[in-house]
């Protein structure tokens, strides 16, 4: 169950430090992006939004078709990335809209009956077979050896793009003034809304961009991931860890969670075969005993 | 004009007319009265296409009985119910099944977890039951587990496991491979699996030696930590359990490593046409059961199958679970004329060592065995993989008698016998 000597083997070697620190950070970027989204919409609308993994698979699904199609590997991301957007937009717009401020429990059915429709949807539109996108061929080459760790071309972009998308995010929220909207509506919508912002096509936007990321990391991962029915739920429970550590509401803090979860899979899967599961949720539990808002979030007074 | 009319209406055709009346009762009873059978499955969820493909390798047969006027006279009604993959609703559905809407026999086509649970429910209602896609051995080999009226139509799990380990053993000696990983899902049948073929393959080469083992959560998003802990122990040869959506990531994300290149790869689950071909760069040379294909056996009633089942399923391609199905619904249809009755006891006893012929064995014949209530005889054999059709070659089939002969030393070990 426990195996410290490999773990400090590997932590000590060059090559297997770099491997499995890559892979940690492929893990957790990927990650971020889909949770990114849902620490979002709790921070602004303070919605769980279980639906979430539904938004991460419908991403792919939709990249998947307009790769097959088109053959285009950022066409394929983008149609996943708008197309969730535009889904953000009509599920928040003709479902969740009618139960902000109402019991949890309604705002948790009305995901979850969201998340059974969409599964038997995508069973229907795309049959309950599972799908394999394949590597584009542009990315069908061999792995890059970086100080003696194995290093596949592909994940660099991947973790390139999430990076490129996370930085995008927290400058969009940090220094525009559409971002210090979100950020003050978050903090106090019934004040926003009285200095005459719109916060309806506030709340939309914010759907839309969840959406957005979800959709995006879907599509991102449909060349080395397999698309099936239901594929959005075990993501969406490893989401809900990050956004539980880094805080709900805090971006950055989903990013340090998140790869701070892929790490700990990564290594964790040397050193703690049989129970890397069960140390994220032991690390889920020490953060939250220390810090009970989560790495960055908010204390409740 | 009306003149003409009469005059046609001669000798034969009255008497033709008078027997089709004479028959009518009868046509209108068996009509009336339909021989119901609950067919449960997988139908949604991550798992679905279980209960696609098992529908739609039990439909066409059943469409077939009809057509040729139905079992003893009477038209074969399915059921079709979702059990969702939880074993305590497959227990409800099948006591629903035969209670309720009052099927005399039950298709049982669930995952092994599912599978136990009916078979429980079986003993007590006494119907006869054949499980059509449970691999788990100690279903029908643990005597405690085996019910007297139900029946397994699929794979056993020890047969893949001695005859894996007897081809594995055979490249591993060829090769010198004796550093060994395995990678299979944390779960009863990826453990069990495992364990299994772990035990014959060093069997046949004891010099074989297990170094790393990963337990990766079945659907879990991501197998990149276990490619890369793979790789860093360095194998000569690795063995995984891993199946459909999961099994294509991993190779997915195994190919973006190279990981294939770097050692031997068995996967018995490797085999099978939606896996073949579903994965876009599937890489050569991996060794695979041939759980499914349309090649083996190689011959024409294997091919027509295929191509009939094609047909019916839109062009989907068969699974291993459709010609476990299929194979059910020959025992049943068999066992029922042989009985002459469906009662579960009659049927149970016309099934027990009951032969049939059929287009998944490379004898052609497939036997219930009587005293563990599991099918032998079937097509079992590895090959290694090629990324065109027709998708495995080389496969080396299992010999029955050395399956049968280690089986039997398997149960005596684990106390079944």
């Amino acid at each position: 169950m426990i195996d410290l000597d490999a773990l400090l083997e590997c932590v000590t070697t060059t090559s297997c430090l770099v491997t499995q620190t890559t892979s940690g950070l492929i893990v957790g970027m990927l990650l971020f992006l889909v949770a990114a989204g849902l620490t979002l919409i709790f921070g602004v609308l303070k919605i769980v939004n279980f639906a979430h993994g539904t938004f991460y698979m419908l991403g792919a699904y939709l990249a998947y078709t307009v790769f097959a199609i088109t053959g285009s590997y950022i066409l394929s991301v983008l149609a996943g990335g708008l197309g969730m957007a535009f889904f953000g937009i009509v599920f928040e717009r003709f479902l969740i809209r009618r139960v902000y401020g109402a019991n949890v429990l309604m705002q948790l059915l009305i995901c979850y009956a969201t998340v059974l429709i969409c599964d038997d949807l995508v069973k229907i539109i795309w049959g309950p077979d599972f799908y394999a996108m394949g590597m584009p061929p542009e990315f069908q080459v061999p792995p890059l050896f970086i100080a003696g760790g194995v290093v596949p071309p592909f994940y660099l972009v991947l973790i390139s793009v999430a990076l490129v998308i996370g930085g995008g995010l927290a400058m969009v929220l940090g220094l525009t003034k559409i971002g210090k909207i979100i950020r003050a509506a978050a903090h106090n919508p019934d004040m926003v809304s009285a200095l005459g912002i719109n916060t309806t096509l506030l709340y939309s936007l914010v759907f839309a961009v969840g959406g957005m990321l979800a959709g995006i990391a879907g599509g991102l991962a449909a060349p080395v991931r397999s698309l099936t029915p239901g594929m959005g739920f075990s993501i969406l429970i490893e989401s809900f860890i990050v956004t539980v550590i880094g805080g709900m509401g805090s971006i950055g803090g989903a990013l340090i969670a998140a790869v701070m979860l892929g790490l700990i899979r990564s290594f964790g899967t040397i050193g703690f075969p049989l129970f890397t599961e069960g140390l994220m949720y032991i690390a889920m539990i020490i953060i939250l005993v220390l810090k009970p808002s989560g790495l960055f979030g908010k204390e409740i007074v | 004009m009306r003149e003409k009319t009469a005059t046609h209406l001669g000798r034969r055709t009255v008497l033709a007319a008078s027997a089709g009346a004479l028959a009518m009762p009868f046509v209108a009873r068996a009509q009336a009265n339909p021989l119901k059978i609950g067919i449960q499955s997988i139908f949604s969820g991550p798992i679905a296409l279980l209960g696609a493909s098992s529908k739609g390798a039990i439909q066409p047969e059943i469409d077939r009985i009809n057509a040729t006027g139905g079992l003893l006279g009477r038209q074969i009604q399915p059921i079709y119910r979702d059990s969702k993959g939880q074993p305590q609703e497959a227990a409800r559905v099948a006591r629903e099944l035969v209670n309720t809407d009052g099927c005399e026999i039950l298709l049982n086509a669930e995952a092994s977890s599912g599978a136990y649970a009916v078979q429980e429910v079986v003993r007590d209602l006494g119907v006869l039951c054949i499980h059509t896609t449970a691999e788990a051995s100690s279903l029908t080999a643990d005597p405690k587990l085996r019910a007297p009226t139900a029946f397994r139509s699929a794979r056993q799990g020890v047969h893949d496991a001695i005859v894996g380990g007897s081809y594995s053993a055979k490249v591993a000696v060829a090769k010198k491979l004796t550093k060994w990983a395995t990678c299979s899902p944390d779960y009863s049948f990826g453990r069990d699996t495992t364990a299994q073929f772990g035990e014959f393959l060093k069997h046949f080469a004891p010099d074989i030696e297990i170094t790393s083992q990963s337990w990766p959560k079945m659907g879990q998003p991501d197998f990149t930590e276990v490619v890369t802990k793979i790789l860093q122990a360095k194998p000569q040869a690795l063995y995984s359990a891993m199946f459909a959506g999961d099994l294509s990531a991993f190779i997915n994300q195994g190919n973006a490593y190279a990981l294939f290149s770097a050692m031997q790869v068995f996967v018995p689950a490797m085999g099978d046409l939606p896996v073949l071909t579903t994965i876009k760069n599937m890489p050569a040379g991996i060794h695979s059961a041939a759980r499914y294909l349309p090649t083996f056996p190689d011959t024409p009633v294997n091919a027509a199958w295929y191509e009939a089942n094609r047909k019916f399923n839109n062009n989907d391609y068969p699974t291993n679970w459709s010609w476990e199905c299929s194979t059910a619904a020959r025992f049943m249809e068999a066992a029922v004329k042989k009985a002459g009755s469906t009662n579960g006891k009659a049927a149970a006893a016309a099934l027990e060592g009951l032969t049939i012929d059929s287009p998944f064995s490379t004898t052609g014949k497939i036997t219930m065995r009587a005293e563990d209530h599991t099918m032998i005889g079937y097509a079992i054999g590895w090959g290694t993989t090629v990324p065109k059709e027709p998708f495995v070659t080389g496969i080396e089939p299992g010999d029955w008698g050395q399956i049968t002969e280690l089986e039997t030393e398997w149960k005596k070990k684990n106390g079944y016998i």
